[in-house]
């Protein structure tokens, strides 16, 4: 795993008190993970927090699965 | 009973008569309070009478970097704002066909915006600890209306839906929000009306007298309190009976 895939894996595990091996790429915040919407939005800010990136409304709405979120600081970082 | 012992309250306009109770009945029950006002020696009397527990936040709530700035600093400096009591308000009164933009302007940006502005600085910090205190003090006329005030009444409506808006999205994370609607209360507010208009409004109230600042502030303290952890979304009149709503 990349050091960004790490970062956000952290913050999944620590925001909805997940169990680690839980937190795999292709997991749905919502589906497989029980966040509800408000928690979300909660993590695309401890996000944008933590890699020092702005996530837009319409970016943030098709960020679905730990893996997306990946992606899109991944990009943003390049 | 209501104890806010190590609880860390944020109260606006505290230099007003009603901030200014409501500021010192938390403290007594213990809290950590943050005075806010826009003016610095009225902030420093207050703070020194109250002793320990106290800091201030001089800051002016028409100026949106300046909210922005007081809910950053109030969060550091208090380590965590647990309590916010939305208080600081001004009118700006006038029929309404004569009512120019500038006073319609001034009353929404303190009374709502800023409110806004503040709350959002704050909420995130206690959504995330998972507990929270949110209490706006609007105004009995926000629901029934009162000529010449159009724009306060706007201004405190509008108070009541944010909170209601709020309470709905944030309930999960033990954050409540609620309103406490004041009637007429002894005050500098109401120190401007002459005789014959406090005659007319005592005709209007069933206890035949005008509040005092501690009976809002009673009602604060028990929407700050662990207590009124299952009450959020409702606007509590302190009225003396003169709108049952």
């Amino acid at each position: 795993m990349s050091d960004i895939a790490e970062r956000v894996k952290k913050i999944v595990i620590d925001h909805l008190g997940v169990d680690a091996d839980k937190v795999v790429e292709g997991a749905s915040f919502i589906d497989d993970l029980g966040a509800d919407s408000l928690d979300t939005v909660e993590l695309v800010m401890a996000f944008e927090e933590e890699f020092g990136v702005e996530i837009p409304d319409d970016a943030a709405d098709s960020i679905l699965t730990v893996g997306d979120a990946v992606k899109f600081i991944e990009k943003a970082q390049a | 009973m209501f104890d806010l012992t190590g609880r860390k309250a944020l109260v606006t306009g505290a230099t007003g008569g009603l901030g200014e109770e409501i500021a010192r009945m938390l403290h007594a029950q213990g809290a950590i309070v943050g005075l806010h006002g826009t003016r610095v020696e009225k902030l420093e009397a207050l703070a020194a009478e109250l002793g320990e527990r106290v800091h201030i936040f001089p800051a002016n709530l028409s100026d949106r970097d300046e909210v922005k700035a007081l809910g950053e600093k109030a969060e550091a400096e208090l380590g965590g704002v647990d309590i916010l009591v939305n208080n600081a308000g001004i009118t700006k009164d006038g029929l309404f066909v004569r009512m120019s933009d500038a006073d319609w302007d001034a009353v929404l940006e303190v009374n709502l915006t800023a409110v806004f502005r503040l709350t959002r600085e704050l909420t995130h910090p206690m959504m995330r600890r998972r507990h929270g205190r949110i209490i706006n003090i609007t105004s009995v006329v926000g629901v029934t209306g009162n000529p010449g005030q159009a724009n306060y009444c706007a201004s405190k409506a509008g108070m009541i839906g944010f909170s209601k808006s709020l309470a709905q999205e944030i309930a999960t994370r033990n954050v409540t929000v609620n309103c406490v609607a004041p009637g007429f209360i002894d005050s500098a507010m109401t120190g401007k009306l002459n005789d014959k208009q406090k005659e007319a409004i005592l005709g209007a109230i069933p206890m035949k007298r005008m509040g005092a600042g501690a009976d809002i502030a009673a009602a604060v303290l028990y929407l700050a309190s662990n207590e009124a952890g299952y009450v959020t979304g409702q606007t509590i009149h302190v009225n003396g009976g003169m709108a049952m709503i």
